[in-house]
């Protein structure tokens, strides 16, 4: 029982990057619709960004916290401006082309400059050991990395729900049209929302920097499972992306812990499942095909 | 949603041919373009100018997909790399000459093609893209995991190239160039059939316009998935071709960035163009071969930033680009000669 309550933990902890993540490409995609590829390169970046203020400016774990995710909303925003926005009129498809085209730029730069091998982060003093509850013991960063995510994506809920700012880019999301016609003006609030979720994803690369193993490569896996946690909880649903993000995590934990070798395989059935039975996503608005 | 989206594609997809059926410049074409295919192994390196062929057909098949049914298919590489392995099974443990195993890959790939088609069809546009991604990188986990079959990270070597007991085909790449030659061509010839067929028209309806096509009494789903296994049984005809070539199927064959450099090779060939697909892939083959020679190591940093600007400001691609210019040209003649 103590092992799965483990498990359990750390497939939320998992799931808390997912979701994350998710949180914002779901976000990009309600207003922009944009399928943002590079989301997993975002990640990459962030956790990178953190290892590198740590190696070279002995910047630590809290600060990099509150910094990488607005030096990535400035990279959200240079993107938007520079690429991105000059294919919005166009069919989805080509701004993710371009933005896979960007994966692979990010990568590669990555991997030239800090090159294969994993860049060292350690877990933040204060988040090392582990707690004991009765008999089970949990990794204290695991159990902060869980409760940390739960509260942004409840903060960022709020924020989309309950201000003006989140009325404004919900109307937008959903009737651009009327919400011009109501005297908002829809375009302003396409570059910060495409930086907001920019910054969810290096947000994300952050907290799994003391966990995972910080390469160029860390980002190109967690990208499709991602693609996997948006179909499975409907890409159009916020609630959606953040459910499913912990749900996937739990799916991966226990697969890893009681069926290593199909671990990865599992969530892609759990996806052709949803696929088959509820093709518009757990939480998905009905498609209009 | 996904009508809207694709009505705004603003690449002239699919569109009929300026010249008519007599036209001597399509023989012209066609006969230049044979010319260079049996040039080809003069010019570069035989096993080279393997590789583009097998990848021309790899984008054709994307294209058949893409241009003419409106389906981004990222998810690609599971075709291609499955008949990579699936080929060089059968030739390793049956010894049968390498057409009859690249057959073989070739139906694996349709095999499996059906029940990822039938998933991935019910989601369209965007979804559909991260839908045949999704499955692909579950073949790639399950190839990854099935070491005594696959072998693992070190890939399936050693896959013999039997042909009749001919020799020189059998061990000389630049024999052995033209019989993979004959396949692929065979492979080129079914997607131009395919195309040029009432089921190609249907297809084009099925893409600009679903619900019409649906109201005038065509099962969309079921064009869909046919179109789908036929494009992942071409793909998987020049995954076998290619690894029976490099004697060799890895794990690169199936994953994701296969399947992002094939869709690659189709956007700077011309989406909707079919022969585009073999130009692109000259270009990308000859660039990454020249990359690597010269010891040049971010391959990565070129076809990203490749794609990035022909995204942004080459979305005609090769093909595409040079059959406007001739439209143009060939419109202002017939004015002109009006006036």
């Amino acid at each position: 029982m103590s092992e799965f309550i483990q498990y359990t933990l750390q497939g939320l902890a998992a799931g808390g990057f997912y979701a994350l993540s998710a949180l914002g490409l779901a976000v990009i995609f309600g207003v922009l619709g944009v399928v943002n590829f590079s989301h997993g390169a975002c990640y990459m970046l962030g956790a990178v960004i953190s290892a590198v203020l740590l190696g070279e400016l002995h910047v630590g774990f809290w600060v990099a916290l509150v910094v990488v995710p607005i030096l990535m909303f400035g990279f959200g925003v240079l993107m938007e401006r520079l690429l991105v926005r000059w294919l919005l009129a166009l069919d989805p498809l080509y701004n993710f082309l371009l933005t896979f085209g960007l994966t692979l730029i990010l990568v590669e730069a990555v991997k030239q400059r800090y090159g294969v091998s994993g860049l060292p982060y350690e877990v933040p003093a204060g988040l090392t050991g582990q707690v004991s509850i009765g008999s089970v013991n949990l990794s204290t960063y695991a159990i902060f990395a869980c409760l940390f995510s739960v509260v942004v994506c409840v903060a960022v809920g709020l924020l989309l729900t309950k201000t003006r700012i989140g009325m404004i880019v919900r109307a937008s999301t959903e009737a651009p049209e009327r919400t011009r016609a109501l005297g908002i003006n829809v375009g302003r609030w396409v570059t910060p929302v495409f930086g907001f979720g920019i910054a969810l994803a290096g947000l994300a690369g952050v907290l799994a920097a003391p966990t995972r193993a910080i390469t160029a490569e860390m980002g190109s896996n967690f990208i499709i499972i991602l693609f996997a946690v948006v179909v499975i909880g409907g890409l159009g649903s916020i609630l959606g992306a953040v459910v499913a993000g912990f749900l996937v995590g739990l799916v991966e934990a226990y697969g890893i812990a009681y069926a290593p070798t199909y671990a990865q395989i599992v969530i892609f059935v759990l996806m052709a499942l949803v696929v088959l039975v509820r093709p518009s996503g757990l939480f998905g608005r009905e498609e209009v095909a | 949603m996904s009508e809207q989206m694709t009505a705004k594609v603003d690449v002239d997809l699919a569109q009929p041919s300026i010249l008519s059926r007599r036209n001597p410049l399509r023989y012209v074409m066609l006969l230049a373009g044979l010319a260079v295919v049996v040039m080809l192994p003069y010019w570069i390196y035989p096993p080279v100018a393997m590789d583009i062929l097998c990848w021309g057909l790899f984008a054709i098949s994307v294209d058949l997909l893409l241009g003419f049914t409106g389906l981004l298919s990222f998810g690609h590489a599971a075709f291609w790399g499955g008949s990579a392995y699936c080929t060089g099974l059968i030739a390793t443990h049956w010894g049968v000459p390498f057409p009859v195993a690249v057959l073989g890959g070739a139906v694996f790939s349709m095999l499996i093609a059906w029940p990822i088609g039938y998933l991935s069809v019910r989601r369209t546009g965007i979804y559909f893209a991260m839908v045949t991604l999704a499955f692909a990188q579950m073949l790639y986990f399950i190839a990854n995991q099935a070491r005594d079959l696959t072998g693992g990270e070190n890939g399936l070597q050693g896959i013999p190239r039997n042909f009749f007991g001919i020799e020189l085909v059998e061990t000389d790449p630049f024999y052995f160039y033209y019989v993979g030659a004959v396949l692929i061509l065979i492979g080129i010839l079914l997607a131009w059939r395919v195309v040029n067929s009432p089921f190609g028209r249907v297809l084009t309806a099925v893409r600009d316009n679903p619900a019409r096509a649906r109201a005038l009494g065509y099962d969309v789903e079921r064009y869909k998935i046919t179109v789908f296994v036929i494009s992942a049984g071409l793909a998987g005809l020049a995954g076998g071709v290619f690894a029976v070539s490099h004697q060799f199927a890895s794990l690169q064959e199936l994953m994701w960035t296969t399947s992002g450099k094939v869709v690659l090779v189709t956007v700077l060939g011309g989406i909707g163009t079919l022969w585009g697909g073999l130009v692109g892939a000259g270009v990308v083959v000859t660039l990454e071969d020249f990359l690597a020679s010269s010891g040049f190591e971010g391959i990565g940093l070129i076809t990203g930033t490749i794609f990035v600007v022909i995204v942004l400001l080459f979305r005609h691609g090769i093909w595409g680009t040079g059959r406007n210019v001739l439209r143009r040209y060939v419109l202002e003649r017939r004015q002109r000669s009006r006036d």
